[in-house]
């Protein structure tokens, strides 16, 4: 079945089921098993359903985090993208090809080509050395030995364990060795990432350093990547889009500002309960409108009467474009009218603090904290959205 | 009333089935016997020979085969190169004692016979476990065969292996095949199937065939276990061949024979302890050449 995807969609999951046991496709057809609960059909024909009518698109560089318990289906999930687990019903389209359709051939070559998987017990080969592992999706494939050891020797630098290519796994820490799985997955320079909670066995400090890493390592690579875990902070710090999985179905999925802003469920909002809102919610969602602003062109007089009749002792200057150029304070605005600048824009403070829209409230509170005027949030190029003080600030925490 | 209801007649056509059964293979499939039947001999003969220093043919140089010297050279320094100093003293001394006690010759011959049923063994172990580990279905018919093959008494089917093979060496080799490849088959089996999942699922995400699975990453991994197998195999075989020595088989076994058929007990007893000295020589050697690939592994 050929569906149009859009051009920058590469993952494509429509109406995904799975049933663990021997008569899945057979049983899907029944109705009733559509609506069953996970119990009822493990009472009636001992199989166990592990995805449910799981849907979602992936975007091309994006992260996709899923997100739930164990035996939430997860894990299934991520192995039917590149079907170690076979789907009993649905549709995978990846750059528009459903992948179900595939025969062996095809699979394996899809495998080699387009998709690199990370483990959480990371899977490495016992037996082989550090580069070799790094190299095996390369040696399957037929590739010469000097050839693969070269490129898996730029991935090993790449992840910074270039000196340890003739080690075993055994020699390594878990961190290193998670490494070594990242690294083995970059070699076959995929274009998607299958990551199963890959850093859910390291110690909590390795585990932060690991996902700094990963960001960092994104930036570069732009990979299209489905990362699952199970811990909630690591997905709203990773992800782009996060899907929330409970008994094998999708009961929500958005951005993580949505997810604990707008809980779709009791469930989710349990979830969220502890999550500090300030490490989620971004500026933009705080800040208020100023009462008025100052035009350029404008004189120091024209400003003092506004400023008066709003009652500001702050306010900011923009250019026509609604750039912002600068702040003033009602000292500065008296001094310019007797001194008698023709325009406001001789007066003012050019360096006054300004944030990005999309900075997280949790990275503006020290700025916030020291100063006692308004502060300026802005877009990419410089144009003045909004302003926020330290009471809008505290009330965001105070509210998680 | 308490007499057990049994049916003599019942239990009689079956074995009268039976006899049916092994005499109409001797009689049709005896070419395929007597192919057997040279192949091994084929094998065995010349290791034999090539163990005792004798010419491995009419007419061929004697210097073609080991004099005693080079096999007690030869087997030391493998014993020194895979378990180290004090595993090669202890087959140097072993091999001495055997020698003194006038045992070569019969040690050479077990020997042979031993190597025989284990290659073949392995030839035909290696693969039905491969098959097993990979297959549930085959793991299920196989098991209860093994069972059997197990705790059948070996006598059993010594009296078949003559009548197939006739007297002599083969039906030794084959006795001996039968009762020493169930471990093998088991543990090639566990060994595969005990390989982490994890890893297996990473080999085939990479892009694995199903035959890179098994050579690159299943048959590496499960070597410890199955290089223990191979250890329990050659074990059975060595144990088998005092009994085999009954139907023609050379070697330690017919000391032990002839000890027993003589009342001599002393004479029994030598031969039953150059047994145990081959048994520990290459217990321990076949057992370091897997745990040194597993301290490697772990």
């Amino acid at each position: 079945m050929a569906v149009e995807s859009a051009p920058d969609i590469r993952i494509s999951v429509r109406n995904l089921w799975k049933l663990f046991g021997n008569n899945d496709k057979a049983l899907l057809q029944e109705d009733w098993v559509k609506t069953a609960s996970k119990a009822e059909i493990q009472e009636k024909t001992g199989h166990v359903i592990a995805m449910r009518e799981v849907s979602f698109e992936v975007a091309v560089g994006k992260v996709f985090v899923v997100m739930g318990l164990s035996g939430s289906g997860k894990s299934t999930l991520v192995r039917a993208l590149n079907r170690l687990v076979e789907p009993s019903d649905g549709i995978i389209e990846i750059d528009g090809e459903d992948i179900l359709q595939y025969d062996n051939e095809q699979i394996i070559a899809f495998r080699r080509k387009k998709i690199g998987m990370v483990f959480q017990h990371y899977g490495l080969l016992p037996h082989k050395n550090v580069i070799d592992n790094v190299a095996y999706g390369l040696e399957v494939q037929g590739m010469e030995q000097l050839e693969r050891h070269k490129i898996a020797s730029e991935i090993l630098d790449k992840v910074g364990l270039s000196s340890w290519e003739y080690s075993y796994p055994y020699q390594l820490s878990g961190g290193m060795q998670q490494r070594v799985g990242i690294a083995r997955a970059l070699a076959l320079d995929p274009e998607i990432m299958l990551m199963d909670e890959p850093f859910s066995g390291l110690d909590p400090l390795i585990r932060r350093e690991m996902q700094d890493e990963l960001i960092t390592l994104q930036a570069q690579v732009q990979k299209t990547i489905v990362f699952i875990t199970h811990d909630l902070d690591e997905a709203l710090k990773l992800g782009d889009h996060i899907a929330i999985m409970r008994d094998g179905a999708i009961i929500q999925q958005g951005t993580a500002e949505e997810i604990v802003t707008k809980p779709a469920d009791g469930y989710v909002k349990e979830f969220v309960r502890d999550i500090s809102k300030t490490k989620v919610l971004k500026v933009g969602s705080i800040m208020k409108k100023p009462k008025a602003t100052i035009q350029e062109s404008q004189s120091p007089a024209e400003a003092l009467q506004i400023m008066k009749s709003e009652g500001l002792d702050y306010t900011f200057v923009v250019a026509e474009t609604g750039e912002l150029l600068g702040a003033l304070n009602l000292a500065q605005v008296e001094s310019a009218v007797e001194k008698g600048f023709e325009t406001s824009n001789r007066a003012i403070n050019k360096s006054c603090p300004r944030v990005l829209k999309y900075t997280l409230i949790d990275d503006v509170i020290p700025l916030v904290a020291k100063q006692n005027t308004p502060v300026a949030v802005v877009n990419d190029h410089g144009i003045l959205l909004g302003e926020i003080e330290q009471s809008s600030v505290l009330s965001s925490i105070a509210s998680s | 009333m308490f007499d057990f209801p049994k049916n003599l007649e019942i239990g009689y056509q079956l074995s009268r089935l039976m006899d049916g059964w092994v005499d109409w293979v001797v009689i049709n499939f005896d070419p395929l016997f007597r192919a057997i039947n040279a192949g091994v001999l084929a094998l065995l003969v010349p290791l034999e020979k090539f163990l005792m220093g004798e010419p491995l043919s009419y007419g061929w140089p004697q210097w073609l085969s080991m004099p005693w010297w080079l096999v007690i050279g030869v087997t030391v320094y493998i014993a020194w190169r895979t378990a180290g100093r004090n595993i090669a003293i202890l087959t140097t001394v072993l091999f001495l004692l055997l020698a003194i006690l006038g045992l070569f010759d019969f040690a050479m011959q077990t020997l042979a016979i031993t190597f025989t049923a284990t290659l073949i063994a392995i030839a035909i172990g290696l693969p039905i476990g491969i098959f097993g580990a990979k297959s549930d279905k085959m793991d299920a018919i196989s098991r209860p065969i093994l069972d059997a093959m197990q705790t059948m008494p070996s006598f059993v089917y010594l009296v078949p292996a003559i009548m197939l093979f006739g007297l002599g060496k083969t039906p030794a080799v084959m006795a001996t095949v039968i009762y020493a490849i169930p471990p093998l088959i088991r543990l090639t089996n566990l060994g595969i199937r005990q390989v982490d999942k994890e890893v297996v699922e990473a080999a085939i995400a990479f892009g694995s065939t199903s035959r890179q699975l098994l050579t690159k990453v299943q048959l590496p991994m499960a070597k410890p276990t199955i290089m223990a197998g191979i250890n329990q195999c050659i074990m059975m075989a060595l144990a088998m061949v005092v009994i085999c020595s009954m139907i023609g088989a050379k070697g330690l076994g017919i000391e032990v024979m002839n000890g027993i058929a003589r009342l001599e007990v002393g004479r029994g007893f030598l031969g039953g302890l150059g047994i145990v000295m081959m048994a520990i020589m290459i217990d321990r050697i076949t057992q370091s050449v897997g745990k040194s690939r597993e301290s490697k592994v772990t």
